[in-house]
C-alpha cells in the first residue's frame, strides 16, 4: 500500500515537473519569433481591438507583405520604428514572417462608424468604380480588386484597415514623403492627382467598408504595363 | 527468407552508392582545389579577406549596390560619404594600381597623394600585411562595374584644413604592419592581427577624444562615431571583456549572434551579420583566444553607492509594476531570462554599463539578433517607444538597473531622450 501511494505521488511528481518546465519553455513557433511585430499589429489574442493607427497585417497578400518588409529594411518605404526593427533581418527571414502573418486567419473587427456626406460618398465611389480618365486616374477596384482586398501577389487590400493608416499612406504617396528614393512608382503618380479632400474621404469610406470577398488574381495589360514599378518589385529580389 | 534477401542485397547497394557518391564528391573537392587555377584561389581568398574586413559593411548605401558606395556616416566633425569601390574606372576605383591600393591601406593616402580622413579606417589597416592588401585589391577589381556617383563630403570648418589633417596624423597615426608578439601562440598572433587589423574591431571599440583619436588602450569601449551606441570596452569585466569565458562561448556569440549568456546588437548585430559569420572556423577561433587573453585594465574597486531614498524607492516601485506587465513574460520573474532566446537582464553587463544607452535603446526601438547561418530564426525584441511613455521607460530601465542584485544608476526622461536618432 505504501508503495502504492509512493508511485501514485512520484506520478503526480512528475506532473508538476513537466508542467512547470513546459511554462518556462519558449515555444519554437513563428508566432512566438513575431512578438515584436505583434505587439502593434495585434493579430493575437487582442485582434478584435481596432487599432487608430496601425495597419491590420494578417492575412495580407504575402508578396504584398514581403516587399514592404525588404523596404522598410532597405530604406525605400520609411519609418524608423520598421527601419530598427527589420535591421540585419535575412530575406528568407522575412520572406517566412510575410508567409507567417499572409496565412493568419482572424476574424476582422467590425468597420470604424464615420459618417460620411452624400457627395463624399459619390465621389469616392465614382473614383473606386470608375476613376477619373480625365486626370489619368484609373478605378480603384482596376488594381486593388473588385472586392478591394488586393491583387496577387504584390498589390495590397484596401479594407479592413484604419482611416488614419490609409490617410497617412496616399498623403504620403502624394507628398512622396512614404517612399524615399528615386524609384518612380505608379501609385504615387495617382496619388498627387487627388486633393487632400479626397484622400481623406477616400480613407474614410474605405474604413467604413466591411470586409468581403477574397483578392483578385488578374490584372488587365494596360494596367500591368502602369504598375511596373510595383509588379518589378518581386523580380528585385538579390 | 527471400524478401530478406532482397532487402540485405538492395541496402547494400545503397551503401555502395552512397560510398561511391562520397568518394565522387570528395575526390570533386579535391579536385577542384588542385586544379582551381591561383588565380581563382587568390580571388576567393580576397573575397574572403573582403568580408573579414567588411568592407562592403560602409562602402554600401542602406539598400544600395554592394561596394558602390554613398553610405552616409554622420559623426561630430561632419558627414562623410562612403566612395564607389567598385572597378568603375570613372566613379570607382577601376584605374587604382595594386601601389595606389596600398598606399591608401597603408598610409592613409588617396591615389592623388591626398590625406584621407580617418573615418576610413587605415589606422588599424595599416597593420595588414601587403599580401593579403594585395589579395583584396585583386578581388575588388574583379567585381561587378558599377557606375555610381557619390555625393561629397560635407565636413565644415575647420576640420576640412589639411594642416588639422597632417596635424591629426603626426600625433595619432602610426602606421606599420602588425608585429608578431614572439612570447604567443601562432593562434593568438592570427587574432590579434586580425582584431587589431582588418577586423579594425577598435575603430568603434575605443574611447575617441575631442579630435576623434583613440583615447587610451586599444579596444576600450567608447560613444561610437556616427551611431548613437556605445561601443563597450573588450577590456572590462564589467564592460564586454570576455576573459573569463569559455572559447566556445566567445565562438558562438561571434558567429551566430547570441550566445546563453549574451546576444549582440545595434552596430555589432550588423558587423556579426555582414561579416563575422562568413569568417572561418580557425579566424574566429584565433579571435576568441585573442579577446580572452585581454586583461583587465580596468580598476576592480566596487562604486559604493549610497543609501536609496523613499522616493527613489517609489520611482523603482513604478518600474516594477512596468517590468512585470510588459517584460516579465519573456525575460522573466528575476530576470533570468531564456538562454540564447531572451536575454537574462539579471547579472547582464549591458545592463548595467555606467551609460545606460544601449540599454535605453534596446527598449525604445527594440530589434533583433542578426540573421546568421547558425540562427536563420531569432526571436525579437518589440519597440516599445510605441507603447510606453519615456517616463515609464526611465521607470522600468532604472528598476532592470536594480533588481536580482543589479546596481547601476538611475534613469532620468532626459537619458531616455538623448537615446533616440541614430541610423541603428
Amino acid at each position: 500500500m505504501k508503495l502504492f501511494i509512493l508511485i501514485i505521488l512520484f506520478f503526480f511528481a512528475l506532473n508538476v515537473i513537466a508542467e512547470g518546465s513546459s511554462r518556462s519553455a519558449v515555444p519554437d513557433t513563428m508566432a512566438e519569433r513575431v512578438r515584436a511585430c505583434t505587439i502593434c499589429h495585434q493579430d493575437g489574442d487582442h485582434n478584435q481591438e481596432r487599432s487608430t493607427y496601425y495597419p491590420r497585417i494578417a492575412g495580407k497578400l504575402e508578396g504584398y507583405l514581403f516587399n514592404q518588409l525588404r523596404h522598410f529594411r532597405d530604406g525605400r518605404r520609411y519609418h524608423q520604428p520598421m527601419a530598427l526593427l527589420l535591421e540585419n533581418m535575412s530575406d528568407d527571414y522575412l520572406q517566412a514572417i510575410a508567409h507567417y502573418f499572409s496565412q493568419l486567419n482572424i476574424p476582422y473587427p467590425s468597420p470604424e462608424s464615420i459618417d460620411l456626406k452624400s457627395n463624399e460618398i459619390q465621389l469616392v465611389e465614382k473614383l473606386i468604380r470608375l476613376g477619373d480618365p480625365q486626370r489619368n486616374i484609373p478605378a480603384c477596384r482596376a488594381c486593388h480588386g473588385d472586392a478591394l482586398m488586393g491583387n496577387t501577389p504584390y498589390i495590397p487590400g484596401l479594407l479592413g484597415l484604419p482611416s488614419a493608416y490609409l490617410t497617412a499612406q496616399l498623403s504620403g504617396w502624394r507628398s512622396g514623403s512614404l517612399i524615399r528614393g528615386q524609384v518612380t512608382n505608379c501609385m504615387s503618380e495617382i496619388a498627387k492627382q487627388l486633393s487632400y479632400d479626397e484622400i481623406i474621404a477616400i480613407s474614410r469610406w474605405l474604413a467604413t467598408q466591411t470586409v468581403e470577398g477574397e483578392a483578385q488574381k488578374v490584372l488587365s495589360p494596360d494596367l500591368i504595363k502602369r504598375c511596373q514599378s510595383i509588379l518589378l518589385e518581386g523580380v528585385a529580389k538579390e | 527468407m527471400s524478401l530478406y534477401y532482397f532487402c540485405f542485397a538492395s541496402g547494400f547497394a545503397r551503401k555502395q552508392v552512397l560510398g561511391y557518391l562520397v568518394f565522387f564528391v570528395l575526390f570533386g573537392v579535391q579536385i577542384n582545389l588542385i586544379f582551381a587555377s591561383p588565380g581563382e584561389q587568390d580571388l576567393a581568398r580576397g573575397e574572403y579577406l573582403t568580408r573579414v574586413g567588411n568592407c562592403l559593411g560602409c562602402h554600401t548605401a542602406k539598400g544600395g549596390i554592394p561596394f558602390a558606395g554613398g553610405r552616409r556616416l554622420s559623426t561630430t566633425f561632419g558627414t562623410f560619404v562612403t566612395p564607389n569601390i567598385t572597378p568603375d574606372k570613372e566613379t570607382g576605383i577601376g584605374h587604382w594600381t595594386e601601389e595606389d591600393f596600398w598606399l591608401a591601406m597603408h598610409e592613409g593616402k588617396s591615389r592623388d597623394g591626398r590625406m584621407l580622413y580617418p573615418a576610413f579606417p587605415y589606422t588599424e589597416f595599416t597593420k595588414i600585411i601587403r599580401a593579403d592588401v594585395r589579395l583584396i585589391f585583386e578581388y575588388l577589381q574583379s567585381i561587378a562595374v558599377v557606375s555610381q556617383v557619390n555625393p561629397a563630403h560635407e565636413i565644415p570648418f575647420p576640420y576640412n584644413s589639411k594642416p588639422l589633417l597632417f596635424g591629426w596624423r603626426k600625433l595619432f597615426f602610426k602606421q606599420g604592419v602588425y608585429e608578431a608578439d614572439p612570447t604567443q601562440s601562432e593562434e593568438w598572433n592570427r587574432g590579434a592581427y586580425l582584431v587589431q587589423g582588418l577586423g579594425h574591431c577598435d575603430a568603434c571599440h575605443t574611447a575617441r577624444n575631442e579630435v576623434g583619436a583613440k583615447k587610451d588602450a586599444a579596444v576600450g569601449g567608447g560613444q561610437m562615431m556616427g551611431a548613437n551606441w556605445y561601443a563597450p570596452s573588450l577590456y572590462s569585466r564589467k564592460e564586454a571583456s570576455v576573459s573569463d569565458w569559455s572559447l566556445e562561448a566567445i565562438i558562438e556569440l561571434l558567429s551566430s549572434g547570441v550566445s546563453k549568456h549574451a546576444s549582440v546588437s545595434g552596430p555589432m548585430a550588423t558587423v556579426v551579420q555582414q561579416s563575422l559569420q562568413y569568417w572561418s572556423p580557425q579566424d574566429i577561433r584565433a579571435m576568441a583566444v585573442y579577446l580572452k587573453s585581454l586583461p583587465d585594465k580596468t580598476a576592480q574597486e566596487n562604486i559604493r553607492y549610497p543609501e536609496m531614498s523613499e522616493s527613489a524607492k517609489r520611482y523603482l516601485t513604478q518600474g516594477e509594476k512596468i517590468y512585470e506587465k510588459h517584460c516579465q513574460d519573456c525575460h522573466g520573474e528575476v530576470g533570468q531570462g531564456v538562454p540564447g532566446i531572451y536575454p537574462a537582464l539579471a547579472n547582464n553587463r549591458s545592463v548595467t554599463l555606467p551609460g545606460p544607452l544601449n540599454l535605453i535603446r534596446a527598449v525604445l526601438n527594440g530589434g533583433y539578433p542578426p540573421t546568421t547561418h547558425l540562427n536563420p530564426q531569432p526571436y525579437g525584441m518589440p519597440p516599445f517607444q510605441q507603447l510606453l511613455r519615456d517616463e515609464e521607460i526611465a521607470q522600468v530601465i532604472s528598476y532592470i538597473r536594480n533588481a536580482w542584485g543589479n546596481r547601476a544608476g538611475l534613469v532620468t526622461i532626459v537619458d531616455v531622450d538623448q537615446g533616440r536618432g541614430g541610423n541603428h
